[in-house]
């Protein structure tokens, strides 16, 4: 049991749940499962940020996704502001009901 | 068949040693939960002029134990409207991370049993401290998850509460840790007793902005243990019992247990990262008088909390985000830049 | 060791990613989302990046996913009233097809990356992946992109709080 997992599988777990977050984003309506599966997908791309840094032994890999967290943060407390302040305004979460801005 | 497991075992011992520290420690801690709800109230009773319980078992020791027996044996009863799944989980991540968090938290100083150096720790990870900080993080979910799965407006309303309060509170406690690990140059919690064990920077409490990050860390460990004057996710007044009304018999339980083993896991944070751990500074530092050094500080602690308690009247809820926000968090920030400031010079 | 571990935890991350979008209700899609990111910690100590395995319990499934869930107890979005795939009938079978692009991106994605070389990791440094690794590289090669950083979550914090106090009407 001394193998190693080549680095094409973690490069494949990345694509695999990058799809999921893509799918995701075209199938589902809601809006908070929608803002999800972006966050999968950003998560995604940190697996082979970090994979690639661990075999390749170097450190800007890890800082690259540090950053992918800020951008996240930052990006889910202005999204979730804008989903409060919708839903005061409209009372629905489903994304196709926002459509005032097209007619 | 026997060498297969004396060699299984030589491979292993890594693995072995764990768990059986692992299996250790959680009990010892479950084993605590009951002598603190005794002590709990007996000091209770003493702070309010009265006995508390002294019937069953010499001084009402056994008071837990039956009371426990009770809990075990009651109906469980869950509401038709509750969400099943969600109901049953919450109790179970409450304790979890609870015990989870402690398993980093190092009780006195590496020490030789035969020929083979040990910690009394489960394990002494890199950063330690951040991983109680992370997987205390995880016990918010608990509280969130019974207040919507209960689908009961109180509980709602405390779920709510816990989430916003801990969330505002983690950042000063975050803030205040942060000055500590300045000040020591490392996230490891056996560093930062190392740090502390000799006369001219022993006890990090007496270095002028860690006293404030004491003071600062105790507040905010107050409020992310949930416990009273910041009780407000479970503000019996006015929410019943916030999170919890739901829940009987074990499961209910189960969150005093969680919530009492946080408790320990924070004396024990502030015992390391503020009060010199297992050090004593006077006494020879074997390992059996630095655990018992530390387990003297814990149950101080432990019991200022419970002093705590007793004294102060619950603080309103907008008036505790405000004090967290605009009060705690801006004294947390100058006083990080101030420490900053004093190893840069 | 790492065999017996990977395949497994990989495993749980994609069918708790996949829980994510097909869940209805979105309370448990977003517990479907926090165990996958304490699955993908794990699939990061494995690499030996320590300290982005805690940031990520931290930062993703402590403070991320606290926020969602407290805007799911805030609407009350409990009951899933919402129809999940056939709530808008004229983009039904765009999405779909996208999606089927989607998987087929995926296999392709697969083909190319099962010619890649690397198939053990390089020799890594004891301190790889620690706080004082990480730091070192973020506070010398990256000290831009990290004041960068610092002012675009400030500027989300300010964002969050005047979307959050004015009523739009």
């Amino acid at each position: 049991m001394d193998g190693f997992v080549p680095l094409n599988h973690y490069l494949l777990l990345s694509a695999t749940l990058f799809v999921i977050g893509v799918l995701g984003v075209l199938l589902r309506r809601n809006v908070i499962v929608v803002f999800m599966s972006i966050e999968i997908m950003l998560n995604a791309v940190n697996i082979s940020l970090i994979a690639f840094d661990h075999y390749l032994n170097n450190s800007d890999g890890q800082v690259f996704s540090f950053m992918v967290m800020c951008v996240a943060a930052a990006e889910v407390s202005v999204g979730l502001a804008i989903i409060i302040s919708m839903f005061r305004n409209k009372p629905t979460v489903n994304l196709d009901e926002f459509n005032i801005l097209k007619w | 068949m026997i060498d297969g497991i004396f060699q299984f075992i030589d491979e292993n011992t890594y693995l072995l040693l764990g768990i059986i520290k692992a299996v250790v420690i959680a009990s010892a801690l479950l084993g605590v939960v009951p002598l603190l709800v005794w002590l709990e109230r007996r000091l209770m009773g003493r702070f309010q002029v009265r006995l508390g319980p002294n019937r069953v078992g010499p001084y009402g020791l056994g008071q837990p134990i039956s009371d426990s027996i009770k809990l075990l044996f009651k109906e469980s009863i869950i509401q038709n409207s509750a969400d099943k799944f969600l109901f049953h989980l919450a109790p179970v991540v409450v304790v979890f991370t609870a015990i989870v968090s402690f398993a980093v938290i190092p009780m006195t100083g590496p020490f030789e049993l035969f020929g083979e150096k040990m910690g009394l720790w489960a394990s002494n990870i890199n950063s330690g401290i951040l991983f109680v900080f992370a997987i205390s993080g995880m016990g918010i979910y608990g509280m969130v998850l019974a207040g919507l799965s209960s689908n009961n407006k109180y509980s709602l309303m405390g779920g709510l509460r816990s989430s916003a309060q801990m969330i505002s509170y983690e950042l000063t406690l975050g803030l205040a840790a942060l000055c500590v690990i300045v000040h020591t140059g490392s996230l490891n919690l056996v560093d930062m007793v190392e740090r502390q064990n000799s006369w001219p920077n022993a006890l990090n409490l007496l270095n002028p902005p860690l006293m404030i990050a004491f003071v600062l860390f105790f507040i905010a460990g107050i409020a992310e243990t949930n416990r009273a004057p910041f009780d407000l996710p479970e503000a019996e007044q006015e929410l019943v019992a916030g999170f919890h009304t739901e829940y009987t018999g074990m499961k209910f339980a189960m969150f005093f247990m969680g919530e009492y083993i946080n408790m320990v896991t924070m004396s024990a944070l502030i015992t390391l990262m503020f009060l010199g751990g297992w050090n004593t500074y006077i006494l020879p530092d074997w390992a059996i008088i630095g655990f018992v050094a530390f387990a003297f500080k814990v149950s101080f602690l432990l019991c200022v909390f419970i002093w705590l308690r007793s004294t102060f009247p619950r603080i309103r809820y907008d008036r505790l985000m405000t004090f967290g926000w605009k009060f705690l968090l801006p004294i947390a920030i100058v006083n990080l830049f101030l420490e900053a400031a004093i190893r840069v010079i | 060791m790492e065999l017996l571990i990977f395949y497994p935890l990989a495993g749980f991350c994609v069918l708790m990613g996949l829980g994510v979008i097909i869940s209805s209700s979105p309370i448990n899609s977003a517990l479907s989302l926090i165990a996958m990111m304490m699955g993908l910690a794990g699939v990061f100590v494995l690499q030996q990046a320590h300290f982005l395995a805690i940031l990520q319990i931290i930062v993703y499934a402590g403070a991320i996913m606290v926020l969602f869930m407290f805007v799911i107890m805030l609407l009350n979005l409990k009951s899933a009233e919402e129809d999940t795939w056939s709530i808008r009938p004229q983009n039904t079978y765009v999405s779909v097809l996208t999606g089927f692009l989607a998987l087929g991106a995926l296999y392709k994605i697969a083909c190319v990356i099962s010619q890649a070389k690397l198939d053990s990791p390089a020799a890594v440094p004891d301190d790889f992946g620690t706080v004082v690794r990480v730091g070192t590289t973020l506070f010398t090669d990256f000290v831009l992109p990290f004041e960068v950083a610092s002012i675009l979550l400030l500027a989300a914090m300010v964002g969050a709080v005047v979307l959050a106090k004015n009523k739009i009407d």
